[in-house]
């Protein structure tokens, strides 16, 4: 326990933690004292003097260092002669801070005065406005008039774009640094910078393409004036106009929580639409940040070839039918005797409509398969991260391992708080086939070549091999917690496989299991890989096979045709295929039933984030007519076969998996609606303090229990590595890795980060593209697995030398690690 | 009962007091709260910027704002932003006026006008075409094409209230 600081404010007797910044004191203690350039994620810098207070010190006995009194026995204060600023001043015992007083008032004044000189004041057109720092405090203590000479203001650019995403409106900015210095010290972007000094300072962006960074959108919420803003909110609503909803981030295994804000309006034909996304704390995941795709990924719910009728394939077409007549095909169907029937779900779908598809599977002896192109949900369901581990805990003592992940790209708020943790001191050990933006925060980089993944993690066993080998593998078992992060950078299933039975083994040899942060972290590819383990499904290594052998196959939110050609083949063979879609994707032009689903801002549900959280999320939009969600449909199915499965709400779902399901036991979603307290005590009626992001009224969610947690056997299985065959194959070795902004279904509509996307090329080493005699832009046709495609090269001399590297979901067709011919196509000489 | 039937005959050869609408009209007063326009300044550029304050002011939620960006190719009003929907439901409005008070430009006004009917909900929904005044003189109706750095402010100097 840290020591324990008594101080007074206003009257107020307040205990803190030693080192407590006063604005912080005053924080818990409800006084709110104004700041700009503060935010209690970031260091004080003192550069705005909004927090200016009345400091009073106990005073002492020059001689013999007595505390002196007043003549009533209480200490003497004595008040420095001038205001102190608050945020940067750290408290002091028997310290006494007045925060209300006259002088304080004038020092608010005179600073809000200074700070308006230039300050256009035309909050009407200004998207921060109603949300805006200096507009609450200027009504809070604002003088009414200024003294300055009104045709003395400096103007200057008014619509400066930083990149596409972010505007700038440099007479609105107040020059606190908040956005130079989050870029630098919190996302280490440092791609803003100051340039010129007093009243011509500027904003300026250093990067190309412009304010290059993955999280550029905080510096919105973090700004206390209109100066940035998003492009994507440009004059598109006012804040008090909008609607708030609350919703979890659909894009990765992290769970961001956030807020949609909604409006009906007469642009989009009277509907409600969602018109911007915005953190909401939960300082068990995401803080109060998003990262772009997240705020920016919301645009395909507004996509307009959304499937409204169930379809059914008569006289080799779809046309559309009633739901009656859907069901009973499908039912027909699976009661004919002794069929196969697989169900592949993907990790879009939410826990309910998992578990409402695996019973209705379980009832026909049916295969439960994940499409995924990891292993290891179950051994991440037994020694998992422990319950109550949480990022922001870790520090000295922690050692962090992350293998096989780029996770910037594949799980950015996981980044974040993994870099943090290395700052705060623990030990932070990377191994990876090529650099990763974790590598500049390890204290350990380890380098293979991609295949030798788990051969890696058991060198580190082994504490054998290079030296940088054994030292890590010193640091990492000397540690007092440890947990290893592991990811699918060049991975398929079968590597994954391996890497994560490795990984498993490595921690349970150290022991780092069954307690709070220590475990087994898996990034997934998808929201709800792990709660889809949960519920009894498994990636497949021979889905191909599987695919051609059923009778039956289900397919829900998962598009095997369309992602890889093979698996269209494999589809062809199936007799009677299901498909449970939003959109009409490959997979459903080849489907004999079509089920029309809800998106999952329609409804509600929950998701079980890679750290085991289970969160919900709630509906946002009015779902639009037609469509029922998964669970529905999949209970109303397992009704006509005889299941009691339950259709009427995701809530009575829970119900039943709570009982059903190892680890879900205390889920129940008004559990999941409970708050926790966390610091900083942010709100939306004081955003000064932190920014516009929303506090968490609506529930943190559940970090769900371990195996290990519970104290159960663990049945990890064997350990035991097979070694990889060789393969033999001619051409170049194309591996898969993971770009955050690839050609996914859900990022595509989103226009605004059209210019961001990942090229659709293949990364090689200057020394592998001389070797096929190619050059940074050329233009190849690859040839994979019998398919023909075009892609484009592009050099970087950090990857490995004897492998390509190409995006997933980007266009090329590839889960797993694939020889491919390849031939340069000549550009046809202009006409 | 005679002095009874004096009276009324006494009334009825009075002057009728009853003024013949709509044939006649009376004048409103000069601070009378009837129907609105949308303003315009000289130059035909609209007044409104779009910026929903009147919405916000508004106690019978009778407003509805969308703005929209402007360009110098088209131009609606001065600075970045422009009212792209602007509707007044007329059967909701209760005449107050805080639209007008509330506007940072000038642009809402109520004027004289009280003759209003509607056959149905909908038409009670003034539009912005409606609302918005012609231009006067020789002056140009929006979008405007503008020369680059004319009209970067929004917001005009305004002065305080005269009378
Ligand atoms: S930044 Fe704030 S004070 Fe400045 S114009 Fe925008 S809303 Fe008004
Ligand atoms: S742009 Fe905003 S956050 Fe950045 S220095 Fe200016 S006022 Fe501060
Ligand atoms: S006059 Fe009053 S009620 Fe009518 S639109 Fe204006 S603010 Fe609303
Ligand atoms: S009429 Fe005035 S208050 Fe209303 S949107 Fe236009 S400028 Fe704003
Ligand atoms: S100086 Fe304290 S908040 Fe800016």
């Amino acid at each position: 326990m840290a020591d324990m600081v008594t101080l007074k404010i206003d009257q107020q007797i307040v205990t803190v933690p030693a080192g407590t910044l006063i604005v912080n004191a005053a924080r818990k203690a409800g006084i709110n004292i104004p700041v700009f350039c503060y935010h209690p994620k970031m260091e004080p810098v003192g550069m705005c003097r909004m927090c200016l207070v009345e400091v009073g010190y106990p005073q002492r006995d020059r001689v013999t260092g007595e505390l002196v009194k007043n003549e009533d026995g209480t200490t003497k204060i004595s008040f420095a002669p001038k205001l102190e600023t608050g945020c940067t001043t750290p408290v002091v015992e028997g310290m006494e801070v007045r925060t209300t007083t006259e002088k304080s008032n004038e020092g608010r004044k005179a600073i809000l005065e200074f700070i308006l000189t230039s300050h256009p004041l035309d909050c009407p057109i200004c998207d921060k406005g109603g949300e805006c720092a200096l507009q609450d405090l200027t009504m809070l203590h604002g003088p009414g008039k200024s003294r300055f000479i009104y045709d003395d203001k400096k103007l200057f650019a008014k619509h400066v774009p930083l990149g596409e995403m972010i505007l700038l409106d440099r007479e609105r900015c107040i020059q606190c640094g908040l956005c130079v210095r989050f870029q630098h010290e919190v996302v280490d972007d440092p791609v803003l910078h100051f340039y010129q000094r007093g009243r011509s300072l500027e904003i300026r962006t250093y990067s190309e393409p412009g304010f290059d960074s993955i999280f550029s959108g905080n510096t919105t919420d973090i700004c206390p004036v209109g100066a940035l803003t998003t492009v994507d909110f440009h004059f598109a609503a006012r804040p008090w106009e909008m609607e708030r909803d609350p919703s979890i981030c659909a894009h990765c295994a992290v769970g961001c929580n956030l807020i949609y804000n909604i409006r009906r309006e007469a642009k989009s034909g009277g509907k409600t639409v969602i018109k911007r996304a915005m953190p909401r704390q939960n300082e068990f995941v995401n803080e109060l940040w998003l990262c772009d795709k997240g705020r920016l990924g919301y645009h395909y719910v507004a996509a307009a070839e959304r499937l409204t009728q169930p379809l059914l394939r008569k006289d080799e077409k779809l046309v559309p039918v009633s739901w009656e007549e859907a069901y009973q095909r499908v039912e027909d169907k699976l009661r004919a005797e002794q069929v196969r029937l697989v169900t592949l779900a993907g990790g879009r779908l939410t826990n309910e409509d998992l578990f409402n598809f695996h019973q209705l599977n379980q009832s026909q002896n049916g295969k439960a398969v994940l499409y995924s192109q990891m292993a290891g949900g179950d051994l991440t369901a037994q020694i998992g991260l422990g319950k109550g581990s949480n990022f922001s805990d870790m520090g000295k003592g922690t050692a962090i391992l992350v293998v096989a992940s780029d996770l910037h790209e594949e799980a950015p708020l996981w980044w974040l708080r993994v870099k943090q943790a290395a700052q705060r001191g623990a030990i932070l050990i990377v191994a990876n086939a090529r650099p990763t933006r974790l590598d500049k925060f390890a204290n350990h980089v380890l380098r293979y070549e991609y295949g030798q993944e788990a051969a890696t993690i058991n060198a580190l066993l082994d504490g054998k091999g290079k030296d940088e080998f054994t030292q890590a593998a010193k640091a990492f078992s000397e540690a007092e917690n440890g947990l290893v992060i592991y990811g699918s950078d060049g991975l398929g299933l079968n590597g994954s496989e391996q890497l994560v039975k490795a990984c498993a083994k490595l921690l349970v040899e150290r022991g780092y299991y069954g307690k709070p942060n220590n475990g087994l972290l898996a990034v997934w590819d998808k929201p709800n890989i792990q709660g889809a383990w949960d519920m009894g499904f498994h990636p497949d290594r021979n889905l191909k096979g599987t695919l051609r052998e059923a009778d039956v196959a289900m397919i829900a939110a998962a598009d095997p045709a369309g992602d890889n050609p093979i698996l269209a083949q494999a589809l062809e063979e199936t007799d009677f295929v299901i498909v449970f879609e939003m959109f009409m994707t490959e997979t459903a032009k080849m489907a004999d039933v079509v089920f029309p689903v809800q998106a999952q801002i329609e409804r509600e549900g929950t998701y079980t984030s890679g750290e085991r959280r289970v969160q919900r999320f709630d509906i946002v939009l009015p779902h639009i007519e037609g469509p029922k969600s998964d669970y529905q449909i999949a209970a109303q199915l397992g009704r006509l076969m005889g299941l009691s499965t339950e259709d009427r709400s995701p809530v009575l779902v829970m119900n039943k998996i709570n009982e059903k399901v190892k680890g879900y036991q205390e889920i129940t979603y008004s559990r999941l609606a409970e708050r926790a307290e966390q610091w900083p005590l942010i709100s939306r009626a004081d955003s000064y303090y932190a920014g516009t992001g929303y506090e968490n009224e609506y529930g943190v969610g559940i970090q769900i229990s371990s195996s290990a947690d519970r104290g159960e056997e663990l049945s990890l299985g064997t350990l035991i590595l097979v070694e990889p065959q060789e393969e033999v194959a001619t051409g170049i070795k194309v591996v898969p890795v993971t770009a955050l902004y690839d050609r996914g279904q859900l990022i595509q509509p989103s226009q605004i980060l059209a210019k961001r996307l990942t090229p659709q090329v293949l990364l090689m080493h200057p020394v592998l593209s001389k070797k096929y005699q190619l050059q940074d832009g050329d233009q190849i046709k690859v040839k994979v697995a019998g398919n023909e495609i075009v892609s484009g090269v592009k050099l970087d001399a950090d990857v490995p030398q004897d492998v390509a590297l190409v995006a997933r979901s980007n266009g090329f067709p590839i889960s797993s690690p694939v020889f491919v011919q390849i031939q340069r196509l000549v550009p046809e000489p202009e006409a | 009962m005679l002095k009874g039937l004096f009276t009324t005959l006494k009334i009825a050869l009075e002057k009728p007091v009853t003024t013949q609408y709509p044939e006649q009209r009376r004048p409103v007063h000069t601070r009378f709260k009837g129907r609105h326009t949308l303003k315009r300044y000289e130059n035909g550029l609209e007044k409104c910027i779009g910026c929903a304050l009147c919405a916000a002011a508004c106690p019978a939620d009778a407003i509805f704002v969308e703005a929209s960006e402007n360009t110098d190719e088209e131009r609606y009003s001065p600075g970045e932003r422009y009212a792209s929907t602007y509707e007044i439901n007329m059967l909701r409005c209760i005449f107050c006026g805080f639209c007008e008070d509330s506007c940072p430009t000038e642009a809402i006004v109520l004027g004289d006008q009280y003759e209003m009917s509607f056959g149905d909900r909908h038409s009670s929904i003034y539009t912005k075409e409606l609302l918005l005044e012609p231009v006067s003189g020789d002056a140009e109706t929006t979008p405007q094409k503008t020369k680059p750095g004319e009209f970067t402010r929004s917001v005009p100097v305004m002065q305080d209230p005269q009378d």
